[in-house]
């Protein structure tokens, strides 16, 4: 590739900025932890622990983090199936609407969150009259996490080709047998990849959460959205905030460990 | 394909259903599309429906109930009231304005990462890249609130210009991975093949690199229009007096408990959404998302 | 939700039940106020509420309640193990607490229309309705001891009683300030005037409440600014009123900053100085002064907007007696001083004072000064029926004030 030396300096330097500034305010969250003043006010007043100490302590934050948690692992399942059976369809399958299932798909999150959570709980609510809870959020995330799995196996597919497939019913293998043993373990990644972003997307959500949730039940972006207003709570969600964000480079990283590992298909 | 059956005697129950959807293509192909299909498609396009069909209703005034009486009243106020058409419009201006920051700080980043980087660095990048995407996207948009505040760290102060910055920022990372995946996938070759016929830096990229990645550029601003156009949290945190067409139907919904006039108002972005997917669709975008 | 006034467009997540049960016409008891005539009479200054018979005598506990409240309001140690008054009932009255926080308004309105909660700590707007649609029965006060060391300001209030009859046991109550930075602002401003200034000095560093109820402190302003007008009450504004209050509030737009609807922006807004002067609530001042930015507070000559909730019991309770229970409990002095103090407004009983860990905090919040309150001007849902007796106009309405607000934020 003949890039002039400035120009490949430049691009290095572009990335090297790009990043610094995605990550200065996370290392402002993460200085506003330690903030002994509540209200965020900059440069911090004080250093101190209590934060820390306090979210450690607080019942109401461990519930809405295990709600997240499940609302993420069930929404994330469903559209491992959903995702994976429609890339399936449309990548194997010539069939009239093909384009149109795109489309479907990717219309949950290409519409304004808003949108889509009065549409889901409008029909929740008066037209089926469900209470809303954990259940109805689950349906909520899975919705729009369909087309993170969906292209995700898409791509995958593309690559895969059907070769290995076929040799593997040359060699006695029927339907179940050859995707259990020949197709899953090729799209393994591409499945963990759509699932782990999948679960960040619904981990993280607060539109579509907002409308399907109801009174009751609290996931973590509602958790910090109500305290984020009280004084002495706010801190406790930049504690929140900075743990996630240390936290969440484990996934990240397995996640891309475990790309390079699916069996090469050629 | 043929499939070569072993001798065993009677086939089981699994063996038959194997060789049954091996055979038929029509029935494998509709039971993996069912679910999805009735899930989205029902479901989903069935409660947009449901939304279309209440913004033709009303609410009595009093009692505060939905008047299922069908009116165009709704959006008659919609299309005369000047402040929609201005609110709808600064919408969209943010949207397009957002997008286009979006791209023209990722293809630099999404470039060094994917040519300029050792496939070890490359994984690290990602990993960067992604992470922030777990820092939840309401105290990002606090931290930028204390940035921004008169003695913050920037000290620009709020307004529409403080609200299309932090959600450039907000999406930055939707704009990347996906030129990311764009740019790995061009192939070195290209790139060399049109230096050797003579093309320089800024040609290559004109002629080479942006056709191909297109379509990329277009998934990720699929994500950043859309998420920028709805957005009403985000524009409540650092937006000063400004507000947003997500916060029309917002408070539509919740303080006035006008559920017709909050649907109402709530095509206007769907409309412009569906516009934007449907100019979108040929440049096959939607296979880079 | 701790942010305590934002009821009417507090960026509350649980908006769910107000959009969808709102859409759900007829759907259970949801209208019917209008039947059998006697719900509210439309066009009338007042209404007649159904006949409902409130608790003759306290029986015995039925070993649980189903409370409908807002957030900071039941406090069970989940959020600060120190902050916690609903063990200590549970243990002294043998009824568990069940509460279900509401965001809105209109979804603690929809939330007792189910029929499956037993009182509801509802705000101005919200006990009209609830009282109108037959939801909640009068309160038997006698039944309650803590009531009769309630402040005689908040008993027999419009928003709490109807006809002389009690409909519930007053919680609290705040009101709207007017804050400025003593170093920007000078001098001191007495009156609402100095937000309403078209020229004003302080351009850029106004604050208002970010909601349509803010019309109500620009029509509370018209009332000594533009007495022609004739407004007598805020709430109750015909469309020739609520232009002026719009056209007003256009023109303040200019001078704004930030609309506000949240704690920490405020507080935040002040402390940094991007905020010079403007509405606010007493909690905000607190901790803006505890912070060190010099600040003041006053309530106007103008008077002010403000609020207090009241608790009430639902008309067809599964658990009447845990729920008149739990009113004389969050109104006994120990606990109306704790949620006092935990949200941020003055207590209705008169002894919790003496029982506030911060001995000034009963000053701090005016809460013995009735003349402060009689200054006070406390929300109240507006509705076409004129709150101020008015039959021959139409006022305009909550949905109306919310476009107008939306037209002003341009």
């Amino acid at each position: 590739m003949n890039l002039s030396r400035t120009s490949r300096t430049l691009l290095r330097a572009a990335l090297v900025a790009g990043l610094a500034v995605v990550y200065v305010p996370l290392a402002v969250v993460l200085l506003n932890s330690f903030n002994s003043d509540r209200t965020f006010s900059w440069p911090p007043a004080g250093f101190t622990l209590r934060w820390w100490s306090a979210a450690w302590g607080s019942a109401g934050l461990r519930d809405a983090l295990w709600t997240s948690v499940q609302a993420g692992l069930g929404a994330t399942v469903i559209a491992l199936v959903l995702g994976t059976m429609a890339a399936f369809a449309v990548q194997r399958y010539r069939f009239f609407g093909r384009e149109t299932v795109s489309l479907v798909i990717v219309l949950p999150i290409a519409l304004p969150g808003i949108v889509t959570g009065i549409a889901l709980s409008n029909t929740f609510h008066t037209v089926l009259g469900l209470p809303l809870g954990l259940l109805t959020v689950i349906v909520g995330h899975a919705t729009f996490c369909v087309v993170t799995v969906y292209n995700n196996v898409l791509a995958r597919l593309r690559r895969m080709g059907l070769n290995l497939e076929e040799a593997s019913a040359d060699l006695g293998a029927d339907t179940f047998t050859t995707f259990r043993l020949v197709t899953f373990p090729m799209m393994r990644s591409a499945l963990l990849a759509g699932g782990l972003l999948a679960f960040a997307l619904s981990f993280d959500e607060i539109i579509v959460t907002t409308f399907t949730a109801g009174a009751g039940v609290r996931t973590l972006p509602i958790w910090i959205f109500e305290n984020l207003f009280r004084p002495n709570q706010a801190p406790v969600v930049n504690v929140v905030a900075a743990a996630l964000i240390l936290l969440s480079v484990i996934p990240i990283y397995l996640a891309q460990r475990l790309s390079g590992g699916d069996p090469q298909t050629h | 394909m043929t499939t070569i059956t072993t001798t065993a005697a009677s086939p089981g129950m699994r063996r038959r259903a194997a060789s049954f959807l091996h055979r038929h293509a029509g029935v494998r192909l509709s039971l993996l599309l069912s679910a999805p299909l009735a899930w989205l498609g029902l479901a989903y396009l069935g409660a947009l429906a449901a939304l279309l069909v209440t913004a033709f209703w009303s609410t009595d005034v009093f009692t505060g109930d939905v008047v299922k009486v069908f009116t165009w009243a709704n959006f008659t106020d919609l299309v005369t009231g000047e402040v929609y058409r201005t609110v709808a419009l600064r919408s969209l201006g943010v949207a397009a304005a957002v997008t286009l920051i979006d791209l023209v700080v990722a293809f630099p980043m999404a470039f060094a990462m994917a040519k300029l980087a050792s496939p070890r660095a490359q994984r690290w990048l990602v990993i960067a890249v992604l992470t922030p995407l777990w820092a939840s996207y309401l105290v990002k948009a606090y931290a930028w609130r204390v940035m921004l505040s008169s003695d913050g760290l920037l000290g620009w102060g709020y307004g529409l210009t403080a609200t299309v910055v932090t959600l450039s920022y907000l999406w930055l990372p939707y704009m990347i991975l996906p030129i990311y995946a764009g740019l790995e996938r061009l192939p070195n070759s290209l790139l060399d093949a049109a230096g050797d016929l003579g093309a320089r830096g800024w040609r290559t990229f004109r002629t080479v690199v942006w056709p191909l990645t297109f379509p990329a550029a277009v998934a990720g601003s699929i994500f950043t229009f859309s998420l920028s156009l709805g957005d009403y949290i985000t524009v409540k945190i650092v937006g000063g007096k400004t507000q947003l067409i997500g916060n029309v139907v917002y408070d539509n919904i919740g303080a006035a408990n006008n559920l017709p006039f909050a649907a109402a108002v709530a095509t206007v972005p769907v409309v412009i959404m569906l516009v934007y997917l449907a100019a979108v669709r040929r440049t096959g975008a939607l296979e880079n998302l | 939700m701790r942010s305590p006034r934002p009821r009417f467009a507090r960026p509350s997540l649980v908006v769910t039940a107000a959009l969808a049960l709102a859409a759900v016409a007829g759907c259970g008891g949801g209208s019917s106020p209008a039947t059998g005539g006697s719900g509210a009479a439309p066009g009338g200054g007042a209404f007649t509420p159904p006949k409902i018979e409130a608790l003759k005598s306290l029986g015995a506990g039925e070993g649980q309640v189903n409370l409908v409240a807002w957030a900071g309001y039941a406090e069970d140690g989940s959020n600060d193990p120190k902050v916690d008054w609903v063990h200590p009932f549970e243990k002294a009255t043998g009824c568990t607490v069940n509460t279900k926080t509401a965001g809105t308004s209109d979804e603690m309105v929809n939330l007792m229309k189910t029929g499956e909660y037993d009182a509801v700590s509802a705000s101005g707007d919200a006990s009209l309705r609830l009282i109108a649609s037959g939801t909640v029965a009068p309160v038997n006060t006698d039944l309650v001891p803590n009531y009769k060391d309630v402040f005689e300001g908040l008993k027999l209030k419009p928003w709490n009683s109807v006809n002389g009859v009690p409909y519930g046991i007053p919680h609290g109550r705040g009101a709207n300030l007017l804050m400025w930075r003593t170093d920007t602002v000078k001098p001191a401003p007495d009156s609402w005037g100095v937000v309403f200034d078209p020229a004003s000095p302080y351009k850029g560093k106004v604050t208002a409440y970010d909601s349509p109820i803010y019309i109500a402190d620009a029509a509370l302003y018209l009332m000594s600014a533009k007495p022609e007008l004739g407004i007598k009450d805020p709430y109750a504004l015909d469309d020739k009123q609520l232009q002026a209050a719009v056209d007003l509030l256009k023109q303040q737009k200019q001078n704004v900053g930030e609309y506000w609807s949240d704690y920490t922006k405020a507080v935040q807004s002040f402390k940094s100085g991007d905020t010079a002067v403007g509405t606010t609530w007493q909690v905000i001042a607190n901790l803006v002064e505890a912070d060190k930015a010099p600040v003041e507070t006053a309530l106007p000559k103008e008077g002010s907007t403000g609020w207090s909730d009241t608790w009430m019991v639902a008309a067809k309770a599964k658990h009447p007696n845990c729920a008149y229970k739990w009113l004389d409990w969050i109104i006994s002095p120990k606990a109306n001083a704790q949620v006092a103090e935990w949200f941020g407004e003055a207590p209705s009983n008169a002894k919790a004072c003496a029982e506030t860990s911060d001995k000034s905090f009963c000053d701090t919040y005016h809460a013995t000064d009735e003349e402060y309150f009689s200054k006070v001007h406390y929300w109240t849902t507006p509705i076409a029926q004129c709150l101020d007796g008015r039959t021959d106009v139409t006022c305009t309405d909550y949905s109306e004030w919310t476009r107008a607000w939306t037209e002003i934020k341009g």
